[in-house]
């Protein structure tokens, strides 16, 4: 992250130009530790925190910035240059039905985001196929089916205990039987820990390209947003064993800044497509990089 | 999961023990590393603030950097402050003066409520008590199937409530629990954020006609810097007892666990282990802090055999492992018994000093797959086989290597190494006669 490069860009910005002056407060040590604790707090990681305070700081020293506002505007600048890089529309693919697969550990908040996700498709002119292949955890199937009800998207549901790799290899056939624009799987939730569960997705992910050569298109890791520094893991993990071309944050509706998927797009080069805003069926928007930062770091911080 | 946190630590402890004195600069740079390892480890910033601040505080009052053991007293000022953090003794479940004992689950979505409320019912019914499990999530779709279906293969009867009368309904229910023979009653409820006014009032309501004894709060292990405000929010709601930590068998470092338990008080009771349903553990903050040093969990490990190993039956093992008497049969009664313990990599974490053994372990993963391989192998010969390899002829191993889905190299191997192992304890078992070793304890391994 290069607050220098984040400096130049708010430097021709002709609003800061215009009405900078009056409001410049100047930055003093005690905004500095502010500024610390608003990065840690959204679960920034602590080595890119350092960093990102340590420019400031030289930023600062040799009176590039002296001012609250042109700091501000600098780390808000370095943060969504983070993010910016990498195509966060969904994939188009290589064939019809294109191949979506939800993919995450236990709790983020798949099955809703699956829903939340056929139905933007559905709402934008697409005819989308749900596929419920978490045959594992006790009533994952209903949930789905319920959602899809209530989305008004049809449904290919597994059996409990059931193969999920045969699920999404049925829901792909069925797809392209039925003529679905999309298909949309929804996983078991599993721990990036366990190499038995991490197997089984890789054969999900083998067999959906059985079912349609090149599929899946996308895999979208769900990530909850209170998560802390084991996402990177997470989403290190997932990448490894399911190829993962998108991210999905949720539970962004609570305090949570969902700061962790900094690293993760350093690192990762992976694009955050989409996030999760609340509860209900259209509560998953597209990824808006600068308001993200701004609602990290809002502007009288 | 505390593992990483641990060997963080650790390291920054052995550069400072390496040391002949402490120098103000040590003092420093050890601090900013501890700070660090627990920022990484989601301790919550303020937290780790003032934890940095106690330690500097009290290594200067020790006048750690005059003493010539000052690396050693830094790292019992760290300990003793991850202690204090973590809380001193395990906190033991309430108990109700009159039943049924009421226990209810509260948490953020996707926290593990509803697969707690499973795990504690297994846990009571395993002590001896009845459980019913009510099912009060109204609002997560198909979150009462899940219920009925964890119920169902406990054998643990579930109610339901109407959507309508929520609060009144699990009162009921409550109130109908002792006629119906059931001492215990664990109530599901729906998942919320701490921010939403609406469901605050809904579980407020639940809590306040159920009056549980026990109000849980479930932490995802995973949680980052959110932890303390959500708990603390909850917290000034309701009667929040304890929290349960759970997917603990996740990598995460856990510092949810300590800031919530410093920020408001509340001690951590139960930890999640795994998605079976015994994967639920007594949380014990000592054992803990000892964890995350790298002094290993011999108790809970110790514990964990109790549970899971017959001990008559070890010790007659034990005795025949001495006497070269131990046959193919005892050795696969051990594998079933050392599996139901847990995941290999995880045993070794608990034991002294081989936190870095399991480490080295190229895949506790595989070490799983030999075991199960060991066991088809063994499965796939006949009892007489079994007490007595020599039979094994080339038909005979080829059968077994059929039978098993192996080579019959694989075969052979295994059989090599049992004979070693006979032999080595051959050994072992006359120099213990001879009082060469102290008696072995009836642990089977």
């Amino acid at each position: 992250m290069s607050i220098d490069a984040g400096l130049a860009k708010t430097r021709g910005s002709f609003l800061s130009r215009l009405f900078g002056r009056a409001a410049d407060r100047p930055v003093t040590p005690e905004w500095l530790d502010a500024l610390e604790e608003t990065l840690l707090r959204s679960d920034i990681s602590v080595s890119l925190v350092d960093s990102v305070m340590l420019q400031v700081r030289d930023v600062v020293a040799d009176r590039k910035a002296e001012t609250v506002p042109k700091v501000l505007a600098a780390v808000r600048e370095a943060l969504v240059a983070v993010l910016e890089p990498g195509e966060r529309a969904l994939i188009a693919g290589t064939g019809t039905p294109r191949v979506i697969l939800v993919v995450g550990v236990n709790g983020s908040g798949k099955t809703t985001t699956a829903a939340k996700l056929a139905k933007r498709l559905r709402d934008a002119g697409e005819t989308p196929l749900l596929a419920a292949a978490d045959t594992f955890r006790a009533a994952a199937i209903e949930q789905l089916e319920i959602w899809a009800k209530r989305v008004e998207v049809p449904i290919v549901s597994g059996t409990p205990d059931g193969d999920p790799a045969a699920v999404v290899f049925d829901a792909v056939q069925a797809g392209i039987a039925r003529g679905n624009t999309t298909v949309i799987a929804d996983t078991a939730g599993r721990l990036h820990t366990k190499g038995h569960l991490m197997d089984e997705l890789s054969k999900i992910v083998k067999v959906a390209g059985r079912a349609r050569a090149g599929a899946p298109d996308e895999v979208l890791l769900v990530l909850d947003g209170t998560t802390g520094q084991n996402a990177i893991i997470q989403a290190r993990q997932f990448t490894e064993t399911a190829q993962v071309t998108g991210i999905v944050i949720t539970k962004l509706d609570g305090t949570a800044k969902g700061g962790a998927v900094f690293a993760i797009a350093d690192e990762l080069k992976l694009p955050v497509k989409f996030l999760g805003v609340g509860e209900k069926a259209e509560d998953l928007v597209p990824m808006d990089p600068r308001a993200f930062v701004n609602a990290l770091l809002p502007a009288n911080g | 999961m505390f593992e990483q946190l641990s060997d963080r630590l650790t390291a920054t402890f052995e550069k400072l023990q390496g040391r002949a004195r402490v120098t103000d600069a040590d003092l420093d740079e050890a601090l900013r590393d501890v700070r660090v390892a627990l920022l990484e480890a989601d301790v919550n910033f303020k937290i780790v603030r003032q934890l940095v601040a106690t330690v500097r505080e009290r290594a200067i009052g020790e006048k750690v950097l005059e003493s010539i053991t000052g690396a050693q007293t830094v790292v019992k000022i760290v300990h003793d402050a991850l202690v204090e953090m973590l809380g001193g003794e395990a906190v033991p479940l309430a108990t109700a003066d009159k039943p049924p004992l009421v226990i209810a689950l509260v948490g953020l979505q996707g926290s593990g409520k509803t697969t707690t409320v499973a795990k504690l019912a297994n846990v009571l019914r395993k002590q001896g008590h009845h459980p019913l499990l009510v099912a009060a999530d109204v609002h997560r779709p198909a979150a009462v199937d899940q219920l009925q279906s964890l119920g169902k293969s406990l054998g643990v009867p579930v109610r339901t409530v109407s959507a309508e009368r929520v609060a009144d309904d699990v009162a009921a229910a409550i109130k109908g629990a002792t006629a119906e023979g059931r001492d215990t009653v664990i109530v599901d409820t729906a998942g919320r954020l701490h921010v939403d006014a609406a469901m605050m009032q809904e579980v407020e309501a639940i809590i306040r006609s159920a009056a549980p004894q026990e109000v849980l709060l479930a932490v995802d292990a995973m949680t980052g810097q959110d932890a303390v405000e959500a708990a603390s929010a909850f917290k000034a709601r309701l009667p929040i007892t304890g929290l349960v930590l759970t997917k603990v068998d996740s990598d995460a470092r856990g510092g949810a666990a300590l800031s919530i338990r410093a920020a408001t008080g509340v001690p951590v009771k139960f930890l999640g282990t795994s998605e079976r349903l015994d994967g639920l553990e007594v949380f014990h903050p000592d054992r803990l802090a000892a964890r995350i040093l790298g002094m290993g969990d011999i108790l809970t490990l110790v514990e964990r055999a109790q549970e899971h190993v017959d001990e008559k039956e070890a010790e007659a093992q034990a005795r025949k492992l001495l006497e070269a008497r131990f046959t193919f049969d005892d050795f696969y009664k051990q594998l079933q018994q050392v599996k139901k313990m847990g995941p290999i990599g995880d045993l070794l974490k608990m034991m002294p000093g081989m936190g870095g053994l399991a480490k080295q372990l190229p895949d506790p993963q595989q070490a799983e797959r030999q075991m199960t391989t060991i066991e088809a192998i063994i499965s796939s010969m006949t009892m007489q086989e079994r007490r007595d390899p020599a039979i094994l002829n080339g038909s005979r191993r080829k059968r077994i290597a059929n039978g098993s889905g192996v080579t019959v190299s694989e075969v052979n191997a295994l059989l090599k190494q049992f004979k070693e192992m006979q032999n080595l304890m051959k050994q072992f078992g006359a120099m213990a006669k001879r009082g060469k070793l102290p008696k072995l304890p009836g642990m089977p391994f």
